[in-house]
């Protein structure tokens, strides 16, 4: 078997027993980015010479019998929102092209720590604003099932590096279903935790109260193994629980006989596509037979679910992306064509007055310039939802719903054990086929946004391909800190069937 | 405005640096004067991906001021972020309280000025923390508007202490200001220096006029930029003439016109209309996502209320009724700060008289601790040795001048009363010399004798001097009796 479609699991025992090293999974890796990575356009920054470099440390510390994990020297790519020093974050915009942090993320940290060997970093929607990556400004990555589709997103770069089989596992963020989305389109395991469970310090933050970290990998043991790394108490972040981390991996043979799987009757409605409904279906009659029983379940306000992600994550957005201004970092419009341009005006009806100062110019340029149309659009929704007057209407309302959304799953799970359903109504879509139509992108998130709202933790797996050939994803969803159970309930099903092991054929 | 009669409202709004180590949200040094832009880290510069982390110290800080302003402090109160562009402030919000504040409600006495009468109590609105802003440079260099930042401040803790429109007048603002002020020294929750901005004044003011049609009052004005006390009470009293003037040339009146902010001008001594109008912006306020709620615990608050040392008006009530000073006095001890007020205590406990160690206290221990740039607790002479001193003082034993020198020489070296006096030759002149020394005297100058049994008492001074350049331990007053007694006895047949 080539190297590069190993598991974490397995490159963790053939590492483990020196059948390989860290530079040659490594450079299998960087292989394999070279001879697919035109026509995927997964990664936004490879690092060809540090990977190198830290996996010939990696396996200078196997040798001395100092590893310092299990996985020491097993290769991860990271989206592009987790700050790495040294090495530009740029949240594919234009605003932080040039941007290079001066500290670590916490689960950049972790994975240091443990030895992962940092191959570079994926592309994304800007600031995780999107499902399908194609706002992003620094770079167009495929769908690597169907060249002409998106991979999703906003992980989108992270789904495509792990399912084209660059790199065994990545790390994304999930704000509205960024991490589970990308991975039902690109036929791989995307694994939302709890909000709390992994730290969010240097995550470049879209919508904090609903931003979670977790892993994408082609299985839930793999899921499991990097949970594990990265999940876990933060003193750098006040929102991460102040929970032991629970040893996932260990506790994957679970007997699923008498577990309690609720199908949720909203997520079968009109607008599912008919291939994904089968597929799932079929996930549902594979857990029957591993021995649970099967209820049906209602989320009453789960429709409400994408238009309170969308004012409170816009309403968030707009105010942690007030710091992306010209001043302190980032992208700066040209300071000469501006003051030019004020000397022009003087005198005439353009010129600044009270409110529009020179000031407020330079603020208005720099971000007009360097923000996508996409993250504009999140910005005003939410600038305008917060403004005085509307704030009750909206911001308080969608909070309202979703303290209503979250009560709809603590009764849903006061009856069963893990949610079912789809992960999105349909696979992939064509690039540029929903560009011109953000409500009918907004609704990919259909499935997975109430999840984000109610804090609680899901996993996409994949449960089928489509008659064309994409896959599709079944989604999970667990009661909060429940993720042990979640990946045990994903790695029996793996066990059972084998979608996870198609491999897309890439020329 | 002769016109109508007139009343100036005012309500002040006082920010306080809180004396932590660390800033609000991260682990930045607070200390002031480092080189622009050296006490910072990704948290409090805003960058991306950083994240907040509450200071609990400034938490416990707030909580003893808000306490000691008798302000009801709810159980749970949490952080909002207010939202608005400035260079100063990197994340383009500032985390501040909204609507679930630290505090609220209290209040805080002022004595009465004149020592007696009930005090004028002013009530607090709200008491809440926040971090603060960064500080602009504006280098306006014709044609070169360069502007810098220093971000040291910036996230620095504040508490914002609001108060209602109690106020009602310029010096009476002052007169909180100070009490405020001082009440926060003894509380030991901040340093106030309004030099180095750790305490900063925004003064709302309007006037309410009696006219032949009602009572009507003129539009609210916010003051800014006012960096001392005084020019609180200048740019106040400015600003309520100002109003009233433009009150009779307009006639227009509060909710005709925005509310407007002004800044005084300290060179000029006026108020003038800034070009930013802050009461234009929404600040978009909303639940800072990137922390938690703070649950603060009856037992914590109480804990907090068990520990207040006295308070200035607890303080200046012991020392008159336990110690029988006058208002006046113990206001002038109060406002020193505690440390005073316990070594004017300590002082008496020894045993020294409190009006003497009062007056000592007022006068040699202060031009002493002014001249030589100390505190009280830096002072070289301890209240027992203070006290030693002023009990010599108080049996005759020294008389004042010769006590003077006695504690300047305890203050230079450190010595202790019975030291000093010995290096300063003073010991007691016993009293068959004294007599000796004025029989000596009389016999020596028969004119002055003669003087004084004519009926020139004053002439009794020159003996005095002539005693002192004989022995300069000998007590003046009571040479004078002495001789006098022994001229009346001679003249008794």
């Amino acid at each position: 078997m080539r190297l590069i479609h190993l598991t974490v699991a397995q490159l963790r025992d053939a590492l483990a027993a020196g059948h390989v090293s860290a530079r040659d999974v490594t450079q299998a890796c960087l292989d394999e980015i070279r001879r697919v990575e035109a026509s995927i356009g997964a990664y936004l920054a490879v690092d060809e010479a540090g990977a190198l470099a830290q996996a010939a440390e990696s396996d200078g510390r196997r040798a001395a019998g100092r590893a310092r994990s299990p996985l020491d020297g097993v290769p991860i790519a990271l989206k592009d929102n987790l700050c790495t020093r040294g090495q530009a974050t740029t949240c594919s915009s234009r605003m932080l092209a040039q941007f290079v942090p001066p500290y670590d993320a916490t689960v950049v940290q972790k994975l240091r720590a443990a030895g992962l060997v940092l191959l570079g970093k994926t592309n994304l929607d800007e600031f995780a604003m999107g499902g399908s990556t194609e706002n992003a400004a620094l770079g167009t990555t495929r769908n690597p099932w169907d060249l002409r589709r998106v991979p999703g997103g906003s992980s989108g770069g992270s789904a495509a590096a792990v399912a084209a089989r660059t790199v065994p596992g990545a790390i994304g963020s999930d704000t509205g279903g960024s991490i589970r989305q990308p991975a039902a389109y690109c036929g791989i395991v995307g694994l939302k935790p709890t909000y709390g469970r992994v730290s969010r310090y240097g995550l470049i933050a879209f919508a904090s109260s609903l931003d979670q970290v977790g892993p994408m990998t082609r299985t839930a043991e793999d899921a499991a193994l990097l949970l594990e790394l990265i999940a876990g108490p933060d003193p750098r972040d006040a929102t991460c629980a102040l929970r032991p981390v629970p040893a996932y991996s260990q506790t994957l043979d679970q007997d699923l006989a008498g577990l309690r799987l609720g199908v949720v009757r909203e997520h079968f409605e009109a607008g599912l596509d008919d291939a994904v409904r089968q597929a799932v279906q079929s996930a549902l009659e594979v857990f029957r037979s591993l021995g649970a029983t099967i209820h049906d379940v209602s989320l009453p306000h789960s429709r409400y679910g994408i238009a309170t992600y969308y004012l409170i994550a816009s309403c968030e957005a707009s105010s942690n992306l007030a710091r992306y201004d010209g001043v302190h970092f980032g992208y700066r419009t040209d300071e000469s064509a501006l003051l030019r341009a004020l000397a022009e005006e003087r005198g005439s009806a353009a010129a600044p007055d009270e409110v529009d100062t020179p000031l407020v110019r330079l603020y208005r340029q720099s971000r007009s310039e360097a923000l996508g149309a996409e993250v504009q659009r999140r910005i005003m929704l939410g600038t305008y939802a917060l403004s005085a007057g509307y704030y009750e209407a909206y911001y308080l309302q969608a909070l309202r719903v979703r303290r209503l959304i979250r009560s709809d799953f603590d009764r849903a799970f006061g009856e069963v054990d893990l949610l079912l359903g789809p992960t999105t109504p349909s696979p992939a879509f064509c690039a540029g086929e929903k560009l011109a139509d953000p409500l009918s992108m907004y609704l990919e998130d259909l499935y997975t946004v109430t999840a984000n709202l109610a804090g609680i933790a899901g996993l996409a797996l994949p449960c089928g391909f489509t008659r064309g050939g994409l896959p599709v994803g079944l989604q999970l969803l667990a009661p909060p800190f429940e993720e042990a159970r979640l990946l045990a309930a994903g790695h029996r099903y793996q066990q059972r069937t084998d979608w996870h092991t198609h491999v897309p054929e890439l020329p | 405005m002769s016109a109508a009669a007139f009343t100036t409202v005012i309500g002040l709004e006082v920010h306080v640096q809180l004396k932590t180590r660390t800033k609000l949200f991260c682990r930045c040094s607070t200390q002031f004067g480092a080189p622009p832009n050296t006490q910072t880290c990704e948290v409090c510069l805003g960058l991306p991906g950083s994240l907040p982390v509450m200071n609990r110290r400034a938490v416990e800080l707030a909580l003893r001021a808000a306490v000691a302003l008798h302000c009801d402090i709810p159980t749970l109160t949490k952080w909002d972020r207010k939202n608005y562009y400035y260079p100063d402030l990197p994340k383009g919000y500032q985390i501040s309280q909204y609507d679930l504040p630290l505090s609220r409600d209290g209040y805080l006495d002022l004595p009465d000025p004149q020592g007696a009468g009930t005090p004028r109590r002013v009530r607090i609105l709200r008491a809440h923390l926040e971090e603060d802003a960064g500080k602009s440079m504006h280098d306006e260099v014709a044609g070169h508007a360069d502007s810098r930042i220093d971000l040291n401040r910036a996230g620095t803790p504040l508490l914002e202490i609001v108060t209602q429109p109690d106020l009602r007048s310029p010096t009476e603002a002052r007169f909180f200001l100070n009490e405020l002020k001082l009440l926060l020294s003894y509380l030991d929750v901040s340093d106030c220096n309004m030099q180095e901005g750790s305490l900063r004044v925004d003064a709302n003011v309007n006037l309410h006029l009696d006219t032949p049609r009602g009572r009507v009052a003129t539009p609210i004005v916010e003051i800014k930029n006012m960096n001392s006390f005084r020019a609180v009470e200048r740019a106040l009293a400015y600003e309520a003439q100002r109003q009233g003037d433009e009150w009779r040339t307009t006639g227009r009146t509060l909710g005709e016109v925005p509310k407007q902010t002004r800044g005084w001008d300290d060179q000029a001594q006026v108020t003038r209309g800034q070009r930013h109008k802050e009461e234009s912006s929404d600040y978009r306020y909303f639940p800072e996502p990137d922390l938690v709620p703070v649950t603060v615990r009856p037992e914590e608050v109480a804990a907090v209320r068990a520990a207040l040392t006295a308070l200035p008006a607890t303080r200046r009530a012991q020392l008159v009724a336990h110690h029988g000073l006058d208002p006046y006095d113990a206001d002038v001890l109060v406002n020193q700060g505690p440390a005073l007020v316990d070594y004017f205590e300590q002082t008496v406990a020894c045993g020294a008289d409190a009006r003497r160690a009062s007056n000592w206290l007022q006068q040699d221990v202060l031009r002493t601790l002014n001249e030589r740039g100390l505190t009280i607790q830096q002072l070289p002479v301890p209240a027992a040795g203070l006290a030693e001193l002023l009990r010599s003082v108080a049996a005759g034993e020294l008389e004042t001048t010769r006590a003077r020198q006695v504690f300047q020489r305890m203050v230079e070296t450190g010595a202790t009363v019975a030291a000093a006096r010995q290096a300063l030759g003073i010991v007691q002149v016993a009293s068959e010399d004294l007599l000796e020394l004025c029989r000596t005297l009389l016999a020596e100058h028969p004119h002055i004798v003669r003087d004084v049994r004519g009926g020139k008492t004053q002439a009794l001074g020159a003996l005095i001097g002539k005693a002192r350049q004989r022995n300069p331990n000998v007590d003046p007053a009571r040479v004078k009796a002495i001789c006098s007694e022994l001229i009346a006895a001679a003249d008794t047949p």
